[in-house]
This record gives C-alpha cells, sequence and structure tokens, in this order.
C-alpha cells in the first residue's frame, strides 16, 4: 500500500483524535511539573489543523506536513506550537515533493524533524524533554512504512518513560529542580503518543 | 472552580472586547490574531515597544499599553505564551519606522515564539531588537536550568524603555537602557494558593493551610520549596534577604521597590508587607526613592506577594518619573 498525501492526511486525523483522546492526562502530567497548558494546547492546534484539512486536500505528503506545521505554529503558543511546528516543517522539506513515502523517506523525516526540534529547543537527550523520546525514535529503521512508524513509536515509549527519574534541566519543569523527579515528562508523551498514532495508521 | 466566564476556550477573546470597550480613545484591540495597540499607533518616527505573553496576568501587558509605555502587546491563551504571527502582526501595527524593540520574559514558550516572530518581521525589512528579562533569584541561574524566569522586573522594564522611547530615544539607545534595566532588577515571590486556570478547571498545585510555596513563579507553577507558614516579618524578609544577596545592593543604594500582589492577596495585605520592607531596607541603609505598590503582574486569583528591587541612578529615575498614561498606570498626564 502506497504512502500518498492522503494517507499522511489520516494519519493526521488519527492523530488529532488521540491528542483529543488523551488530553486530560497530559493537561495532568504537566500541572504536576509545568502549567497545565499542555494537552489544552495540542488538542486546540490539531482542532485548527482539522479544520484546514476539511477546507482543502493537500496533494503531496509534504503538502500535508507543512499545513499541520504552519497551523501548530500559528495557533498553539506556548513551547509545544513552535516545536512540533517545526518538526513537522522539517519533516515536509525532507521527504520534497514526493508523490509516495518510502521507509527510507520516513527515517530520513524523523531524523530531519528531531533535528529540528533539538536547534529550536537547544534540549538534548537526558534534560527531561519531548527530545528524550525523539531522538531513539528517528533512529527507527524498517523494511515497510509501518516496521519503521512501529519501531519509532516503540522507541518513542521507551524514552518517554526514561524521563521519569530525570531532573528536568529545559522548559518550565526546570524550576522544580530536584522535584521534577518521579514525573513523566508530558511532552515526550505527546511525542510517543503521535508516533503511536501514526503507527497504528500505516 | 467558581469564575465569572461563560466559555473557557473563549475567554481571552470575551475578555478583550471588554477591554476594547473600557477603554475607548486609549486602545485599539483586534482578536484575530489578538493584539492590544495604542489607539495612535503607529506613531511615527518612534521606537514602537512591544511586549506579551500569556493570559491571566493582568493588567500585565495589555494594561500597559499607552503614551509612555508599550505600543502593542500580544496576549497569548492563558498561561500560554503567543504565537509567531500574533507578534508579526502587533510589530507590523506600530512599527513608526525607528525600528522596534521586543521584551520577553524568560520562558521558554515566550522566547521560542518571539524568537520566531523576530525573524518573520527581520525578513519584512524591520529593525527588530530583543531584549529578555530575568530577574527572578528563585531560579538557579545555570546551565541545569531554562534559566531565570522574567517576573515583576518586566513591569518596571515597560514602563522605563516605554518612556525612553516616547521622548524619541533611538533604537539602540532603548536597547542599552533595557539591558540596563535587566542588569539591575531583581524579584523573588511566595505564594500562599495556588491559581485554577480556566480550562483545566482545577487548581495547579495543592497547598495545606499552615504552607507556603517559595519562589513561585507567574504561571502557577510551583516553586522550589515549601515552608511553614510564618507571620509577615518573616515572610517579608524571606523575599527581600535573597534579592539583596543577589546584586550587591550597597549601603546607600537607591531604589524602586515594587510590591507586587499575585492577585489574590488584597491592599490591606499588600501595604504590610509593603510597610514592612520598607524598613527592612532602612535598616539596612538603603534609600527606597521610588515605589509601585498593587497588583501589577498577576497569576490568576493566587494569594501571594513578589518584591522587586530596581537599581536606580538619575536617569532611570527620571525615565520612571516620566508621564504615562495606560489602562493600568497613569500619572504625568
Amino acid at each position: 500500500m502506497g504512502c500518498d498525501a492522503g494517507t499522511v492526511a489520516a494519519a493526521i486525523r488519527e492523530a488529532a483524535a488521540v491528542i483529543t483522546e488523551h488530553r486530560d492526562e497530559l493537561v495532568k502530567l504537566d500541572q504536576a511539573i509545568g502549567d497545565g497548558d499542555h494537552g489544552e494546547n495540542l488538542k486546540r492546534g490539531f482542532g485548527f489543523v482539522l479544520a484546514r484539512l476539511d477546507e482543502s486536500t493537500p496533494d503531496t505528503p509534504a503538502a500535508v506536513l507543512k499545513l499541520v506545521a504552519t497551523t501548530l505554529i500559528s495557533k498553539v503558543g506556548g513551547a509545544a506550537g513552535p516545536l512540533y511546528g517545526t518538526a513537522f516543517l522539517r519533516a515536509a522539506t525532507a521527504v520534497g515533493d514526493a508523490a509516495e513515502l518510502t521507509p527510507e523517506l520516513i527515517s530520513t523525516a524523523l531524523q530531519a524533524a528531531v533535528d529540528g526540534v533539538v536547534a529550536r529547543g537547544k534540549a538534548e537527550v537526558g534534560d527531561k524533554t519531548m527530545v528524550d523520546a525523539l531522538t531513539p525514535a528517528a533512529k527507527a529503521q524498517g523494511a515497510t512504512v509501518a516496521e519503521v512508524l512501529r519501531a519509532a513509536a516503540d522507541a518513542a515509549e521507551a524514552g518517554a518513560e526514561s524521563t521519569v527519574p530525570l531532573v528536568a534541566r529545559k522548559g518550565r519543569a526546570s524550576y522544580l529542580g530536584e522535584r521534577s523527579a518521579g514525573h513523566l515528562d508530558p511532552g515526550a508523551r505527546s511525542s510517543a503518543l503521535l508516533l503511536r498514532s501514526f503507527a497504528d495508521s500505516a | 472552580m467558581k469564575k465569572i466566564i461563560n466559555d473557557p476556550t473563549t475567554i481571552v477573546a470575551d475578555a478583550l472586547r471588554g477591554m476594547a470597550l473600557a477603554h475607548p480613545g486609549l486602545l485599539r484591540i483586534t482578536e484575530d490574531p489578538a493584539v492590544v495597540a495604542r489607539a495612535d499607533a503607529p506613531v511615527r518616527g518612534k521606537v514602537a515597544i512591544v511586549s506579551g505573553g500569556g493570559s491571566g496576568h493582568e493588567p500585565l501587558h495589555g494594561g500597559f499599553v499607552g503614551l509612555g509605555m508599550l505600543d502593542a502587546a500580544c496576549p497569548g491563551a492563558v498561561f500560554t505564551s503567543p504565537t509567531p504571527d500574533q507578534v508579526q502582526a502587533a510589530v507590523t501595527q506600530v512599527d513608526g519606522g525607528a525600528g522596534v524593540l521586543l521584551l520577553v520574559k524568560n520562558y521558554t514558550g515566550d522566547v521560542l515564539n518571539f524568537e520566531t516572530a523576530a525573524e518573520l518581521v527581520a525578513a519584512d525589512g524591520i529593525d527588530v531588537r530583543t531584549v529578555v528579562i530575568d530577574d527572578d533569584v528563585a531560579v538557579r541561574d545555570s546551565t541545569w536550568t531554562a534559566g531565570r524566569r522574567g517576573v515583576g522586573g518586566t513591569v518596571l522594564l515597560e514602563k522605563i524603555v516605554g518612556a525612553a522611547a516616547e521622548s524619541g530615544a533611538d533604537l539602540d539607545t532603548c536597547e542599552r537602557l533595557a539591558r540596563a534595566v535587566v542588569g539591575n532588577v531583581r524579584s523573588m515571590g511566595i505564594a500562599l494558593t495556588a491559581p485554577t486556570v480556566p480550562h483545566v478547571g482545577e487548581p495547579s498545585f495543592t497547598l495545606a493551610e499552615d504552607e507556603l510555596e517559595v519562589g513561585i513563579g507567574i504561571h502557577g507553577e510551583p516553586g522550589r520549596s515549601r515552608e511553614p507558614m510564618a507571620d509577615a516579618d518573616t515572610l517579608v524578609a524571606a523575599l527581600l534577604d535573597p534579592i539583596l544577596d543577589d546584586l550587591p545592593f550597597a549601603e546607600k543604594s537607591r531604589v524602586l521597590l515594587f510590591t507586587n500582589s499575585m492577585g489574590g492577596t488584597p491592599l490591606l495585605e499588600l501595604y504590610l508587607a509593603h510597610g514592612i520592607a520598607e524598613r527592612l531596607l532602612a535598616e539596612r541603609g538603603i534609600t527606597v526613592e521610588r515605589r509601585l505598590v498593587g497588583p501589577f503582574i498577576t497569576s490568576l486569583e493566587m494569594q501571594g506577594m513578589s518584591l522587586t528591587l530596581l537599581r536606580l541612578d538619575d536617569e532611570l529615575t527620571a525615565l520612571w518619573d516620566a508621564p504615562v498614561h495606560t489602562a493600568a498606570l497613569r500619572w504625568g498626564v
């Protein structure tokens, strides 16, 4: 089965549904070590993404990813808007004008997305951020698109879990110092949720 | 949660419509994207001063838009920084041809969004500079954190730089003054209760009746330590000592003392605390030359307060005294 613009759009719709479903969980995680807006902001942002997908059907995978990027950047605010927006924008650039995504292109896009997040947020693995989930996910390889995405989702989930004992060094949780340890990072969790939703749609 | 709202998802837009009606002739407010601008903007040949941040800190920032302070403010969703296209719209609305200075509180989201906006605006050929304020001594400033937060000092920064821009100072001068304020201002806050973010519906953290949180930020994020409740003398000293230790406020220093309510602490308690702070400073030989007391940078209905000290010189004092006419601060006009 090909991974064309329609397939990518369907995966984004699935991601929006997953974010909505987990909105309260992300709010709770963020309340524990941040300010509690992560779930609401992502839900709001993906709501705008759905509205824009309803208005137009982009004709390449890159165009779908770019629509997601520009919508998240212009509607979300906070740290999540520019970080996820940059991730989708870099992924869009990485896949170029391909009509269908190959497993290799998915791997390339994942790596480009993570590089973008690292450049914008200046966080490294171990800082207790979404980078802890995304960095291992970007190494995912596989013979099919579904295999790559499943490997990425598995790695992201393990990466997100690894944030629990960490002391935050970036983002608002860093103000808590030692008290941030013992909590799952909400950004790492939302990254894992997004990648799992993509894997499930593939 | 008990709040006077219809719908948590439209609270900012609904409030902005009311704010526009409350201040006709002073403010011009657009909704999508949300921008609060001076009614007479753009002022030709004047450096434009733009700030912004999450809503829920009123009167910051929209309440400080007007003559002698901000040209525009970008209110984000509650406790969420504004988006780059909001900042870009604000800059475009108020750019008077002499450049634009963005005043940004040091929070990850604010810095990322303003940084992105600055790139967009610069690409349009506007001379834009950014100064980040990080006055909160409660946060360890090191590679182990996102750096100190911007809190109470922001109000003083906006007033002083706004006055300079109003008097015709060029962009270089405004930027230099902004950095001088950032270098000479320090703050610290405490919370007695938590705020409730409307779209969350329950308090951001839980404090027992006999507990307080030391070193809170303005977004309902917990502070760095939890201490037993104490009397006002003890609390004010706990705020003042770390501030005085951080900057060499030498004997004979002249300062502006800003005693701020986080929203839920009434003026009765705030004036009481201010009196204690003045006494403690006098005991150290520090001269309080200017004061600001009230709820000016708040965290919804959170009970608590913050103290901010700014070391003054003649230039900063004159700019503080300069006329200002905004929704929240007005003197000299």
